[in-house]
């Protein structure tokens, strides 16, 4: 294994000025993440440098097979962890070849939004909370479970350390420095309730970046996991009954919440969002009303509520925000399973742009 | 899997001047330890300039849903042994957003002790002896034990080699170098009489100090029991029957007791523990009843003794001490599950602040 390892970690800065550029996008689920790698003639880092790509979007339910070719556009590129050097992984989104964004494509619309000048002239701001839970591959019972059992209950679990506590530490760690060195936003980690459950956040990252951050710190992960031999499971509810959910609470601040005055803006935007409760809840991931069942840290599917530092509401706002009379608010209705591009710019469009 | 390690040994220092600070508090039940990370814009050795954080105090029963956040403060750093580079561990106690220490925060009314003139003028060292056992993960029974039965009888196993008398040891010498490259004070390690038992002493350190290091340096053991796949257990008794308990003993001096005629001095502060000996007791640990039994060297808990070299009194003072004049002296009644900022506080407390 060695002589491969070595292979891989080879550095070719000695011998060629070509780089691996590996291009990601979305698949046909709107969740299962695709990519493959090209040569490039010199190192790139900006994105509108990258030449478009296809493939073959019969293959990923993107297309039909007698008109198959699906367009890849770059839209941004973060450092390869995997290959060093000057190699490059670079997300992409999807057109037809008459240049239309394909349905799946919900980058295109969310950038629209985030361009909108009332958009652009209030900086949104995003922190997303990607929880995410590792199963043992063959059984796709969760890491660190026995098979055909369960562990303790929670309460251990949460930040917990130790052999009987935290399962997986290795691949989060391994995650967490591979996506600062991608140039990531990482800004943190932690252990989740549910054991072999974890979080990582990203940002605070303005716009569409958010979304494109999220994306790539996700196949960072599915990478990470596929070395480890484990799988990553970004399901809302992976086990029923007394164990907790999977989600990705959404921080957000405008530029007029993070100013003085803010706390007041924050409540209008939060009454918007009330009174679009149903159309954001069926954006914000499939499965989900296995999870917002009003236990276990989340509030009720079908209810819209708000509250300082309480966790069973659907909103929460922080002491600290409220305590400065300006800062940011927590949506935590979003499942782990959530397209970031998709909520992150209906937030922007209900608290902005949409009118009562 | 070398490609993982690589990856969790990734050095970030040539690529971004962001740093990860893992935080860590004592969680609801007085004895777990929780820790979660958070990305900093550069490197900080003052404590004191670190951002303050928050938690989710009610997965920890520290605090309750609708009101769940905790704040931690940053109290004392040192240098991460496994993110290395410029990362740190940052020992923190836990608030309420009123900014009131909560119940379990032991630290809060140490540190008032310790910051009491009186107290201050004696400079207090202390040397603590931490014991812990390893145990089998899945069976729960001692590491090197054979499952469903025991060892041979103790005799062959305190500081011994070989592996059929010492159980454990990459743990145990995996986490002496990692405290000393975190900073912590470590003076040395040895194996125990029980086997699948050891001994790390921290100290001496002066006052507050030296409960954050037995802190970190608890939490770096269960971070490195975690990696081996062993249950670190610091309860009292483990085993019960004809094996030895495991303690903390707490060796202690102040400026007076180090000069000359000190001697005089210990044998002040000696009496006045005598008399203060149920409280001591009742904040020296969960469980030491089953291990304080008058056998395997350690004094009966309901008795106040002390001898010269005599590991069968409550506090033992060594011959050299005896011998020179001054010196300290050796608490032997705390168990290994007690809180060091607890022990520590109330013995300067009782020595030099209270008046029979």
């Amino acid at each position: 294994m060695s002589l491969i390892n070595n292979f891989i970690k080879f550095d070719l800065n000695e011998t060629t000025r070509k780089s691996i550029a590996e291009y990601l996008w979305i698949g046909g689920s709107g969740k299962d993440l695709r990519s493959k790698a090209r040569t490039l003639p010199e190192p790139v880092t900006d994105p509108a440098k990258l030449p478009l790509w296809n493939f073959d979007g019969s293959s990923t339910d993107q297309a039909p097979g007698d008109d198959s070719e699906v367009i890849l556009r770059p839209q941004a590129v973060f450092r390869d962890p995997f290959r060093g050097g000057s190699n490059i992984l670079v997300m992409c989104d999807t057109y037809t070849p008459a240049g239309y964004p394909i349905p799946t494509n919900k980058r295109f619309n969310a950038d629209k939004i985030f361009n909108h000048p009332d958009v652009a002239a209030e900086e949104p701001w995003f922190g997303i909370e990607q929880e995410y839970t590792l199963l043992q591959k063959d059984t796709r019972w969760p890491l660190g479970w026995p098979v055909g059992g369960f562990p303790g209950p929670q309460g251990p679990y949460y930040c917990g350390v130790g052999a009987d506590k935290s399962f997986g530490r290795d691949i989060v760690d391994a995650h967490y420095k591979a996506c600062l060195y991608a140039g990531i936003n990482i800004s943190g980690i932690n252990g989740e309730v549910m054991p072999a459950q974890w979080e990582f956040q990203v940002g605070p990252a303005t716009g569409i970046s958010a979304g494109d951050q999220l994306w790539v710190a996700r196949y960072i992960l599915e990478r990470i996991t596929e070395i480890a031999g484990v799988v990553l499971s970004f399901d809302p509810k992976p086990i029923p009954g007394d164990w907790n959910g999977a989600g990705a609470h959404t921080n957000y601040s405008t530029k007029s919440m993070r100013n003085d005055g803010g706390i007041n803006v924050i409540r209008k935007a939060i009454e918007k969002l009330g009174l679009r409760h149903k159309q954001h809840i069926a954006a914000y991931g499939e499965g989900n009303d296995r999870r917002l069942t009003g236990r276990h840290e989340t509030a009720d599917i079908n209810s819209f509520s708000w509250g300082v530092a309480n966790r069973g509401a659907s909103i929460r706002v922080g002491r600290d925000t409220e305590k400065a009379g300006k800062g940011y608010f927590e949506d935590r209705r979003p499942a782990s399973n959530m397209d970031p591009y998709v909520v992150t710019s209906m937030i922007a469009e209900t608290t902005i742009l949409w009118k009562p | 899997m070398s490609l993982l390690n690589d990856l969790v040994n990734l050095n970030l220092c040539d690529v971004t001047e962001k740093v990860i600070a893992e935080y860590i508090w004592i969680g609801g039940s007085g004895m777990d330890m929780r820790s979660k990370a958070r990305t900093l814009p550069g490197p900080e050795s003052d404590p004191s300039r670190l951002p303050k954080w928050n938690y989710d105090g009610s997965s920890t029963e520290q605090a309750t849903g609708d009101n769940s956040e905790v704040i931690i403060c940053p109290q004392a750093i040192f240098r991460d042994p496994f993110r290395r580079g410029r990362n740190m561990l940052v020992m923190c106690d836990a608030y309420a957003p009123t900014g009131d220490p909560i119940p379990t925060n032991k630290r809060f009314n140490a540190d008032k002790i310790f910051s009491h003139p009186d107290v201050i003028a004696e400079e207090p060292w202390y040397g603590i002896e931490q014991e812990y056992t390893l145990f089998q993960k899945d069976t729960k029974w001692p590491l090197g034990w054979p499952v469903g039965g025991f060892p041979a009888p103790q005799g062959p196993y305190y500081c011994g080699v070989g592996s059929d008398k010492a159980f454990g040891r990459d743990i145990v010498d995996s986490h002496y170098k990692a405290c000393l490259f975190a900073g912590i004070d470590i003076s040395g390690i040895n194996g125990e009489v029980m086997p699948g038992q050891w001994e790390f002493q921290v100290g001496p350190v002066t006052g507050i100090s030296s409960g954050d290091q037995v802190w970190m340096a608890r939490y770096i053991l269960e971070r490195i029991t975690e990696i081996a796949g062993a249950v670190l257990s610091f309860d009292p008794k483990p085993v019960l029957g004809d094996w030895n308990g495991a303690g903390a003993h707490t060796n202690y001096s102040t400026k007076s007791m180090r000069n000359d005629g000190g001697i005089n001095v210990i044998n002040e502060a000696i009496e006045k523990l005598s008399k203060r000996h149920k409280e001591h007791i009742a904040a020296y640990g969960k469980g030491n009843e089953r291990r304080l039994t008058g056998l395997h060297e350690t004094a009966d808990i309901n008795t106040f003794s002390w001898g010269v070299a005599n590991r069968g009194a409550s506090v033992r003072v060594g011959r050299d001490t005896e011998k020179e004049g001054k010196g300290y002296f050796e608490d032997r009644r705390p168990s290994s599950n007690m809180d060091p900022y607890v022990v520590t506080s109330m013995i300067a407390e009782t020595t030099i602040l209270w008046k029979p």
